[in-house]
């Protein structure tokens, strides 16, 4: 197969360019074994964030023509022969070189999420009954594998920079997560609304566009929770009667 | 915290890395919304050509003031001056205008912000999405449920009233229309997001929640018809500014409605 | 010199997969101060690739079920290699481990009256693996972590150790290197728990990541533990064999545990004509047979495609080398056939999306290619059953990196209740030693120095080769001379080999500077890769006898001599040196339990 040119971010969060590299294309070749092709023959010490190679970690997040994907899971072949295909790091986060950037905030986020609170159990020997029909709609969050694509996309992040006051999508799915599990009694729209800035989501939908593992983040998960936060806090209505039946 | 490399960072509006044509989504979806939107709000001004028996347009449904039709006339206000019309298009502009398919559409058309995904915005304004007034407000989306349902009601009795024209039963070209029409606005209607959340979406535990089966079979039904909402929200709206361009035509006599039956 | 970070902790816990997280966690419970450290992001360890699911005899689907069963499956599956206080508290502990999970929030797939589903799985008699779809170890992973988190346990991602110090016989602490600054950081603590997984990438074709190169396995070495089991390691029968890009990438046994064959190229479904002596009653003797059993009739045996994975592996290669194979040197596994589309994809979504996206193929609708790939190392550090301590004291192991419990051949789904069962004992185990250890070691500066100088040595170099061309070459020589089929004049060869890529690698060159500099990292994982690719070989040439997942050309059949016997294999000096040691025989009791009940219902 034909050689291709790979447009390579080289840099820090301080200065960087656009580096040629040209590699010879085999079949079936992701954008990440050409990132890896680049670091065995010319340049070792090529930054690059991977694991699994296989779509199952989420480690390997970059931007291929500027688009949020998994470098892993991106076919060279999808690409026009003739142009080159550029790869930068992911611009929500900052960069600590090349195409790794610094992803520990997220990590901060998922620490202050009120976490998951099972109901005392519905068995003697510590078990509960929990049904088929019930565990599709938790599953779909849990498949989330923390690629962050979501939070690179997200305009919030991505351009106003709103990391302070909002957790991004990818913790509005593990909010999700817990909020619609089965066993789960904690209470968490008092968190969402304040500390999690949920009314910052203008459920543009560009989340739901990048997301991997095809999770409906905006219909199934931002959109189910701001209803939750409508019904606990602004819901007029509801708030009399919260009112009416506490007396 | 501070973004990335800056000197990568979209800054200027429509800066982006994309070579795709990603302006070609929220311009067909500003042109569409501009064109419908613009053909809704002259025909709900205009107060005549709306009933030609027994077709009534779906924008004037209920007709409420002292001007309509006698064979369409409900309570029939004669304090209100304007076109009928007017007294219930808050109902479709409030349940269109905060609808979160539609919220998406025009953040991004009119809003541009975002215009496209990785694509970069004006960075002028303070940007508060929907923590502070005014689009706070559309957390009262679930508000309009109750009448844009009662409103579908009488729209289903318009399609009923379709059938019977002045010699008895029949089916007209305009029937059929109203038809289509009406199940389109319901499948728009019942697919509701704020509608899913009151059918079971805020149930955790299906299997112990009152009601827990039917709750759970509610909110599968609508969360069917959610999957396809963006889809239901542009036909519906499409179909439902044709229903009333064919009633106005018939109502003006440019085109007579064929019997089908 | 420069500014060493320094941090104190009761116990360390190196690696953040299951086994690591859940020793971490229990480690805190009993009142610990523990950290982990990590190579990765959180939640990015190579448990999170596991896929068909945890066994635990539950007992959920078949209800004739037991701890007996599973662990007699499990000594069985190991070729009697297996050391029996391991694979009963595992039999034991296991289903008391996944409801745990439950209780911390994971989902497990349901049947039908709300209790854990289970699927069947190679080599175990009853259908027995909790799972998710074919993200298990997805669910397993997020479960652990978001535990840790909401325990407050400190985690230092992309952190790597380079070596554990000591203070004469008793573990002091352990050097590390910052992965994103390229800065050292000091752990000192009072116990150590080793939970860094395999050592898959000294081999090329393998499903597993760049983060299994050996690190625990080097550091015990280096350490002075005793290691056992390491001729052992498992090839898993299917890996995808196309395109190259992804060669070796894993293709979960849960295809077969569905209902998925195996097919040369001829269409025969060849695994009939390899079901062992021992093994015939068990297994299915037609295909109409086997299809009844994939359909739930209890009177009919399991198809020969659910042997344990030495068996398949091995006839998946005969296939290939008689001609039979597919276009590109493997097998068909065809599960489109057997399955309706809708089940496929709501069974086994990921296989479903990653051939779609990698392989371009439908497998609702075409069989896939597959052929084995080095998946998982049996063997490693010597530890006491209860505790998982190893030879020396204060270190510890758990998970992968620990050996004993899996024998010759380890069985689908035993490798995510290892995590849970041993990691947990490992965590009670270390942090009982923490409060009897008493006042902390004292680690030796002058040690410390030495260490740091010969990591940053390479930069130095005005010349010398690619670290990455050094660890390319070892990957051939692993897959050739140390694969599946192993010989004396080859595992001779490797070893000579290793110690010249060894001084190759002593001169080698890297470029650039300390932060985030992938061809650093690569050189200095080449230390563990050649470790433990010699502790393979050594131990493979110990062991004269083809047994499990260790194939011998020049003996190809087993040696009642060296049934009971470990390969133990151990640094003196500047050596690696093996001897053999007796595997401890079970009471008579278990005995009873492993030769008198019949096998399945």
């Amino acid at each position: 197969m034909a050689e291709r040119v790979f447009r390579v971010f080289r840099g820090t969060r301080e200065r960087g360019e656009l580096v040629d590299y040209r590699v010879e294309a085999s079949e079936g070749m992701v954008v990440l074994d050409a990132l890896h092709s680049i670091q065995a023959r010319q340049a070792p010490d090529l930054a690059v964030r991977w694991n699994c190679k296989a779509g199952k970690c989420g480690s390997c997040s970059a931007e291929v023509n500027g688009s949020p994907r998994l470098t892993c899971m991106t076919r060279v072949d999808d690409f026009p022969a003739n142009e080159p295909i550029t790869v930068t790091p992911m611009q929500a986060f900052p960069v600590i070189k090349d195409l790794v950037t610094d992803v520990s905030w997220n990590y901060e986020v998922a620490r202050r999420i009120p976490p998951f609170r099972a109901r005392s159990p519905d068995f003697p020997d510590g078990s509960w009954r929990i049904y088929p029909y019930e565990v599709e709609r938790a599953q779909e969050f849990r498949k989330c594998i923390e690629c962050f694509l979501c939070q690179d996309v997200c305009h919030v992040l991505r351009t106003h920079g709103k990391h302070a006051e909002f957790m991004g999508p990818a913790f509005l799915v593990r909010a999700a997560a817990y909020e619609t599990h089965p066993l789960d009694v904690e209470e968490r729209s008092s968190y969402l609304k304040d500390e999690g800035g949920i009314g910052y989501c203008n459920i543009t939908k560009c989340c739901t566009e990048v997301c991997p593992e095809s999770i409906q983040i905006t219909d199934n998960a931002i959109i189910p929770l701001k209803e939750r936060v409508v019904t606990r806090h602004y819901d007029p209505l509801l708030k009399l009667v919260r009112r009416i039946a506490r007396h | 915290m501070q973004a990335s490399a800056t000197l990568l960072q979209e800054r200027r509006l429509g800066e982006t890395l994309r070579r795709d044509r990603w302006w070609a989504a929220p311009l067909s979806v500003a042109l569409g919304l501009a064109l419908f939107g613009g053909y809704a709000t002259w025909a709900i001004f205009q107060g005549t050509n709306y009933f030609a028996d027994p077709y009534l347009s779906p924008f004037y449904s209920p007709c409420l003031s002292s001007s309509c039709p006698g064979e369409v006339r409900l309570l029939g206000f004669d304090w209100w001056r304007f076109s009928p019309a007017v007294l219930i298009m808050w109902v479709i502009l409030g349940f269109r205008g905060t609808c979160y398919y539609y919220r998406k559409a025009y953040y991004r058309a009119y809003f541009i912000d975002p215009p496209a995904c990785a694509v970069g915005e004006h960075r002028g304004h303070r940007y508060q999405g929907e923590t502070a007034f005014p689009l706070i407000l559309q957390n009262s989306h679930r508000y309009f449920i109750l009448p844009s349902l009662i409103i579908l009601g009488f729209l289903w009795y318009d399609t009923l009233r379709a059938f019977l024209f002045s010699d008895g039963f029949g089916i007209g070209v305009g029937t059929l229309i109203l038809l289509v029409n009406v199940v389109l606005l319901s499948g728009y209607a019942f697919g509701c997001h704020s509608l899913r959340h009151l059918a079971g979406g805020g149930v955790d535990c299906f299997s112990c929640a009152r009601f827990g089966g039917a709750r759970y079979r509610l909110w599968r039904g609508v969360s069917f018809l959610n999957r396809k909402h963006a889809l239901w929200a542009w036909v519906s709206l499409i179909v439902v500014c044709l229903t009333d361009l064919y009633v106005r035509l018939v109502a003006s006599g440019v085109v007579s409605d064929p019997r089908i039956l | 010199m420069e500014e060493i970070e320094r941090h104190q902790h009761d116990v360390l816990v190196i690696g953040a997969g299951g086994a690591g997280l859940r020793a971490a966690i229990e480690a805190k419970r009993v009142g610990a101060k523990v950290a982990v450290l990590c190579k990765s992001l959180l939640g990015k360890a190579h448990t999170v690739m596991a896929e068909g699911g945890a066994a635990a005899a539950l007992a959920t689907v078949a209800p004739e079920d037991s701890w007996e069963i599973h662990f007699r499956d499990t000594i069985r599956g190991g070729k009697g290699m297996s050391d029996w206080r391991m694979a009963l508290a595992l039999a034991q502990e296991a289903p008391a481990r996944i409801r745990e999970l439950e209780a911390w929030g994971a989902l497990f797939d349901r049947t039908a009256d709300g209790r854990i589903l289970v699927r069947p799985f190679g080599g175990h008699t009853h259908a027995r693996l909790a799972h998710v779809g074919d993200r298990t170890g997805l669910e397993m992973i997020r479960t652990l972590q978001d535990r840790v988190v909401a325990l407050d346990i400190p985690a230092y991602m992309e952190c790597t150790v380079i070596r554990l110090l000591k203070d004469g016989p008793r573990i002091a602490g352990a050097l590390a290197y910052r992965r994103a600054t390229g800065h050292f950081v000091l752990f000192r603590a009072k116990a150590i728990i080793l939970a860094t997984g395999g050592a898959g990438k000294a081999w090329l074709v393998t499903s597993n990541s760049w983060e299994y190169t050996g690190d625990g396995h080097a550091l015990a070495t280096q350490a002075g533990a005793d290691l056992i089991g390491m001729e052992f390691m498992q090839f898993h029968p299917t890996g995808m064999v196309w395109p190259p890009s992804v060669h070796g990438t894993l293709v979960t046994e849960g295809v077969r545990g569905e209902g998925g064959v195996l097919r040369n190229s001829k269409g025969d479904r060849f695994m009939f004509r390899y079901i062992p002596e021992a093994w015939r009653a068990e297994y299915a003797a037609t295909e109409e047979e086997a299809d009844r059993w994939v359909a739930g009739h209890r009177s009919a045996r399991r198809p020969p495609e659910l042997l344990t994975r030495d068996v398949t592996a091995r006839a998946i290669v005969q296939e290939v080398a008689e001609g039979r194979g597919s276009p590109h040197g493997g097998v068909y596994l065809d599960i489109a056939t057997k399955r309706d589309p809708e089940y496929i994809r709501r069974k086994l979504p990921s296989m479903y999306h990653q051939f779609k996206e990698l392989a371009g193929v439908d497998i609702t609708k075409e069989p896939m290619e597959v052929g084995p790939t080095v998946h998982y190392i049996m063997g490693g550090v010597k530890v006491d059953p209860e505790t998982q301590e190893s030879t020396v004291p204060g270190l510890f192991a758990a998970g992968e990196v620990a050996g004993g419990l899996h024998g010759a051949n380890r069985l689908g789904g035993n490798s995510l209740s290892d995590l849970l069962v041993f990691g947990r004992r490992a965590g009670s185990g270390a942090a009982a030693y923490a409060t009897r250890a008493g006042a902390w070691a004292s680690v030796n500066e002058h040690e410390i120095e030495e260490a740091v100088r010969a990591a940053l040595a390479p930069f130095e170099r005005g010349d010398g080769e690619n670290p990455f061309a050094i660890h390319n070459e070892l990957r051939h020589l692993m897959q050739h001379k140390v694969g599946s089929a192993r010989a004396r004049a080859g595992l001779e060869e490797a070893v000579e080999e290793i110690r010249t890529l060894r001084g190759r690698a002593a001169c080698a060159r890297v470029t650039g500077g300390r932060e985030y500099n992938p061809g650093w990292h690569t050189w200095l994982d080449l230390h563990s890769l050649l470790t433990v690719s010699e502790l393979v070989a050594r131990a493979a040439l110990e062991r004269s006898e083809s047994r499990g997942a260790h194939t011998r050309d020049d003996y190809p059949r087993e040696d009642p001599e060296l049934a009971r016997l470990h390969i133990v294999v151990r640094r003196d000096a500047d050596r690696i040196t093996t001897r053999r040691e007796p595997i401890p025989e079970p009471p008579p009791e278990l005995k009873q339990i492993l030769e008198g009940k019949k096998a399945s219902g």
